[in-house]
């Protein structure tokens, strides 16, 4: 017989974990993703190249197989044992799926952004030189807020789909929802708590697809 | 006192010589319109002189500071940063397509760079944004968004955001090709109404009975060269080269 109230409990504090690897990747990919466009888009031949190499790895691996690079790296290069190894206070093994989650979203997030920054013609760099903006303003005062509209929609799939590739940290064993709801499903014979599981993950993007939605109207003020 | 100095400026494009030693002088308060046919190097030249296109050779002076200059060595120097900059304020260019900044309001696209450049004050720079919306005809727009107007108004705001740090002289360049008739005559009339106010300014255009009324003195170019100049009556009535006549006789 299904048990509601142990699942509920179960799958949040899986959720806990499907959370915070969620809401960290986001923070630090868009910013990372941004300097990766920046680099790809460097005039200096070794730096593009260099990032030309890294994108192309994150986006022609799976993420899972990365994860578990990065886990694994400090004991390959460095020798140091994984066993109960903590940063701070918080257990190796999630900070591992973080840095995995960012560094390949990076590379997703840059491709976004490069195809949003050369899509800014010519021109608006041309009014704002010669009107005494500085490279930076430039940047940030002309160039980066019509950015950010031109990739909010392909920035909101990339958001949804890293809502559903949370459950890949179960390769760290990190017991994401995901992985709690299997544990459910397999210790009650039955298969409800996917289901549930199922139903958070859409909830999830539900909110997402709301919150994007208002923010691109908003930004329909001109076209 | 010469505004705007360029000699033997020369400017390629890889193979291609597009600026074939051009020379030439604007006074304050003249008026010049550049002519010719596409190609011709119209464009390039006001490029070059509003330092969006670097040139091979030669000298440009922008109010009587130095831009560019090829020593005796043959070695084309630009100005440092600091100097670029204050030169750049000496000048304002139009362009024939806008570049408006499409996600800023009209009073900001006029007043971002008094504030954040010039560093006005948002009182101050809102005053000078009022007074030359008045100046354009564009009292009731400081609100609205580029894309909400026509081709026509969207020029006149280039035109005051290119005033609003008061430069010496302003560049047009072709300011109503992108425009149909009817909203060609609202923005050549600013124009005018910026000569008879004595704006220095260099105007690169198609539209020749303009050019004959407004400029003083009128250049035409074609294969990277000046080939005729002079006032601008006599030039479209009665020109010389016969390059330049078979140009007028397609107006």
């Amino acid at each position: 017989m299904h048990n509601i109230s142990s699942t509920l409990s179960q799958l949040g504090a899986g959720l806990k974990f499907t959370l915070i690897i969620f809401i960290f990747t986001l923070l630090f990919s868009i910013p990372l993703g941004l300097l990766v466009a920046k680099g790809r888009m460097s005039k200096n031949k070794i730096i593009s190249g260099i990032i030309r190499i890294y994108i192309s790895v994150m986006r022609g691996t799976p993420l899972m197989l990365q994860l578990m690079v990065v886990y694994f790296a400090p004991n390959f290069i460095f020798g140091i044992q994984l066993r109960d190894l903590t940063i701070g206070d918080v257990d190796y093994r999630l900070t591992a799926t973080i840095i995995g989650f960012s560094i390949n979203y990076a590379a997703y997030f840059a491709e976004i952004f490069r195809g949003g920054i050369q899509s800014i013609p010519q021109g608006q760099y041309h009014a704002a030189q010669l009107l005494g903006f500085s490279g930076a303003q430039t940047f940030f005062r002309i160039v980066l807020p019509q950015v950010v509209k031109n990739v909010l929609p392909a920035v909101t799939n990339e958001i949804i789909t890293l809502v559903k590739d949370t459950s890949l940290a179960q390769v760290l064993a990190i017991t994401e929802m995901f992985t709690a709801a299997k544990g459910q499903a397999a210790s009650q014979v039955s298969i409800m708590p996917l289901v549930m599981a199922g139903v958070f993950y859409y909830i999830m993007n539900g909110i997402i697809e709301i919150v994007m939605n208002r923010a691109e109207k908003k930004l329909s003020y001109y076209n | 006192m010469k505004l705007l100095e360029m000699k033997n400026v020369k400017k390629s494009f890889e193979e291609l010589e597009v600026l074939k030693g051009i020379s030439l002088e604007v006074n304050q308060g003249e008026v010049v319109a550049i002519i010719g046919p596409s190609g011709g190097g119209k464009s390039t030249l006001l490029r070059c002189a509003t330092t969006l296109v670097p040139i091979n050779s030669g000298l440009i002076k922008i109010g009587g500071d130095t831009l560019v200059e090829t020593d005796d060595n043959g070695v084309t120097h630009y100005a440092d940063k600091k100097s670029l900059a204050h030169i750049r304020s000496k000048f304002g260019l139009v362009f024939q397509n806008f570049n408006l900044f499409p996600h800023f309001s009209v009073r900001r696209n006029i007043t971002e760079a008094l504030i954040h450049v010039h560093k006005k004050s948002r009182e101050e720079a809102n005053r000078i944004c009022d007074e030359l919306l008045v100046k354009m005809g564009l009292e009731d727009k400081g609100d609205s968004y580029p894309c909400n107007l026509s081709g026509g108004q969207q020029q006149r705001v280039s035109i005051a955001r290119a005033l609003a740090a008061n430069p010496e002289i302003l560049f047009f360049d072709e300011p109503t090709s992108a425009l149909d008739p009817e909203l060609t005559k609202g923005v050549l009339r600013v124009i005018r109404g910026l000569a008879d106010e004595k704006m220095t300014m260099v105007i690169v255009t198609h539209e020749m009975s303009f050019a004959r009324d407004v400029a003083d003195r009128i250049i035409f170019m074609d294969g990277g060269l000046i080939v005729e100049e002079g006032p601008a009556a006599e030039l479209i009535n009665n020109p010389k080269n016969e390059r330049t006549k078979s140009f007028l006789a397609g107006y």
